[in-house]
């Protein structure tokens, strides 16, 4: 079979591939945990005026409200309130 | 005898166990589903649930679990000459080792991949759950403190290597700000990492870095002893993506390298076994070797790590159960022909008999000093490469290995005093950095409690180290047994090796507990009282639970 450059470089995607999934698999969960325990802090940040948590940052964010709303959902989840704690802001 | 037989005769008979063994148990006795909806689709979130390609896995799987154990048991126990070894390490991981890690793969991917201790707790009893936990406490403090010791030594003994095994600490330091901040591509990156640990391995030699024999009221093995746990601390407390992740890869690929490098330069050099088969004349002070040898050596034979790693991670993964015959059976495998190149290594790798015997002169001596010398002479031989530059490759080999162990070891120690924190109540224990001070001083403490204040004795504690890994492989195979029963399937293929197990480690306790109390090492027979009580709360707790069962099946059939 004639090495092509198509072929070298196919290889080579495959071979980041594994590499990539070998360097990744074993510390996934760690670090995905790290990072949502940090998107979680951000989340206080956005919501804590509404919540009684006096804080500038919500008035900058406020924009931002709409587009978090999913994401909300699972947050308050995660923060132990089954369902959502304001009143004008309802997720289920 | 030539050392290309003993290999060969090795690797072939962990490949029929593969190929036979492993299928016999996988279709007969654990029944692998291949429709089977793992954990890992049942659960899929990202996280912790998986899918993944199995051979990923086993990298994965077989790089956790393969460290410096399968190297420093081995050679430590072919003072009785390499054919107790050798048989041991082959039909231990045939029909205990491959048995036992695929069976808590399985067991805990048809529990929803709980974890090993509490499978125990539902499976077997909330009793046998703690005492899980108390065994799990006492082989990670043995496994940090041992490790410690067998770092501290070769360092000691091999200036060569102390810039190779610092220096890979910046590489991968280095590694992980390129993969996570400029996104490098990965393939170059490992070249360049695995380029970077081979620049400092050939450099070592010619910047030879010895710490002074004495460092102020300390001994030199001592200070080195200090500096690991310090490392350790500040390791286990980095984010993993910053230090750990890339350490741990770069060490997998070089598993993978030394391994392949080992068996070459047998296959060039073919040496010819210098050590005797049995040794009859054992050093003075050498315990008998029956139920020793079943201690000395448990990774590479059989070890409970494996069942932690198998159950933990592993299973949350599998995506699909007929995946677990390759993952675990191959995974003990894979560890199993480590523990054989160790073996070679520390037998076939001598000039003379004489100098076999001058580096076994007492129980405890040769073991990873004589792998690295016995290794260092065939990858000379074979390779031609110089013998400083052999010898400083396997000395970082074991260092490394033993390194991201601690790390590891030292963090799930932390987590498991912060549990402590929390099921007390204890506030402060909660917090990581109390937590943290906690592990590494109860693991110092063992280190130099063990061997004295010069650090050096230390690896009187590793038969000790081996009864705690044995018991937790015998709790697993408990488990594995009791869902076994719960099914209806034959018990046999793990009943027996768990009773071997028992029985060998409870001896192996007895006896070590005399010659304890004959040698007045107080500290060690208070441990080893610690480690019988647990043998023996684990014992009753089989016994019981097999009465149970018995009972159980009794009323079904009438």
């Amino acid at each position: 079979m004639p090495l092509d450059r198509q072929t070298i470089a196919e290889w080579l995607r495959k071979a980041t591939y594994v590499a990539e999934e070998v360097y990744s698999a074993p510390y996934r969960s760690a670090i995905a945990r790290a990072k949502r325990d940090e998107e979680d802090l951000f989340m206080l940040m956005v919501f804590s005026e509404m919540m009684g948590v006096p804080n500038p940052a919500s008035y900058y964010t406020l924009e931002l409200q709409p587009l978090l709303l999913e994401r909300f959902h699972d947050w308050h989840r995660r923060m132990g309130m089954e369902h959502s704690p304001l009143d004008h802001f309802k997720c289920c | 005898m030539s050392a290309i037989v003993l290999m060969l005769v090795g690797l072939g008979g962990l490949a029929l166990g593969f190929i036979f063994y492993s299928k016999f148990i996988a279709e007969k006795i654990y029944q692998l589903d291949p429709d089977f909806r793992t954990p890992a689709h049942e659960f899929e979130d990202g996280v912790d649930y998986v899918p993944t390609n199995k051979f990923v896995l086993w990298g994965h799987h077989f790089t956790s679990v393969a460290g410096a154990a399968p190297i420093v048991g081995p050679a430590v126990a072919v003072i009785w000459g390499w054919g107790p070894a050798f048989v041991w390490v082959i039909l231990g991981t045939i029909f205990f080792a491959g048995v036992h890690d695929f069976g808590a793969i399985w067991a805990s991917a048809r529990n929803k991949a709980k974890s090993m201790g509490s499978l125990t707790g539902d499976v077997v009893s909330a009793r046998a759950r703690s005492i899980f936990m108390i065994v799990i406490f006492l082989v990670l403090l043995m496994v940090n403190a041992v490790f410690a010791v067998v770092i501290a030594g070769l360092l000691t003994t091999y200036p060569s290597a102390v810039l190779p095994v610092w220096g890979i600490i910046l590489v991968a330091l280095l590694i992980g700000q390129l993969i996570y901040r400029q996104k490098m591509n990965l393939v170059a990156v490992s070249i360049f990492g695995v380029v970077a640990l081979y620049a400092l391995i050939f450099i070592g030699p010619s910047v030879p870095l010895e710490m002074p024999a004495e460092v102020g009221f300390l001994s030199g093995t001592a200070t080195w002893i200090i500096i690991l746990f310090a490392y350790a601390f500040i390791a286990s407390m980095l984010p993993v993506w910053v230090l750990l992740q890339p350490r741990d890869y770069i060490n997998g690929i070089q598993l993978f390298i030394g391994l392949g490098v080992m068996y070459l330069a047998v296959l060039l050099l073919n040496p010819s076994m210098v050590a005797p088969m049995v040794n009859e004349s054992v050093p003075e002070g050498t315990p008998s070797m029956i139920p020793l040898l079943f201690v000395t050596i448990a990774c590479g034979a059989i070890s409970g790590f494996h069942g932690l790693v198998s159950s933990g991670t592993t299973s949350k993964q599998l995506n699909k159960e007929t995946d677990a015959r390759f993952v675990g059976y191959f995974g003990a495998v894979g560890e199993g022909t480590l523990a054989l190149a160790a073996i070679i290594a520390a037998t076939a790798g001598f000039a003379t008999l004489a100098e076999w015997e001058s580096l076994y002169a007492s129980f405890g001596a040769g073991g990873v000093g004589a792998f690295v010398e016995g290794g260092a002479y065939i990858i000379s031989g074979g390779l031609g490469l110089s013998q400083e530059v052999s010898a400083t490759l396997l000395a970082v080999m074991a260092c490394l290995f033993a390194g991201t162990t601690m790390d590891t070891g030292v963090r799930l120690q932390r987590y498991i005093f912060q549990e402590w924190g929390q099921i007390y109540g204890i506030d402060w224990m909660k917090k990581n950095i109390p937590a943290t001070v906690l592990a590494v001083a109860a693991c110092m403490l063992l280190a130099f409690g063990a061997g004295g204040p010069d650090g050096d004795g230390g690896m009187l504690i590793w038969p000790l180290f081996g009864t705690t890994n044995q018991l937790l492989a015998g709790l697993t195979l408990l488990v594995i047994t009791v869902m076994l029963v719960r099914l209806g399937r034959p018990m046999l293929f793990t009943l027996v090796p768990l009773v071997f197990l028992l029985v060998m480690t409870i001896s192996a306790l007895l006896v070590q507990l005399v010659d304890f109390y004959n040698d007045g090492a107080w500290f060690l027979l208070f441990l080893d009282v610690v480690v019988l009580v647990a043998a023996i709360l684990v014992a009753l707790e089989c016994t019981s639970t097999l009465m149970r069962l018995r009972r159980e099946s009794k009323t079904q059939e009438s």
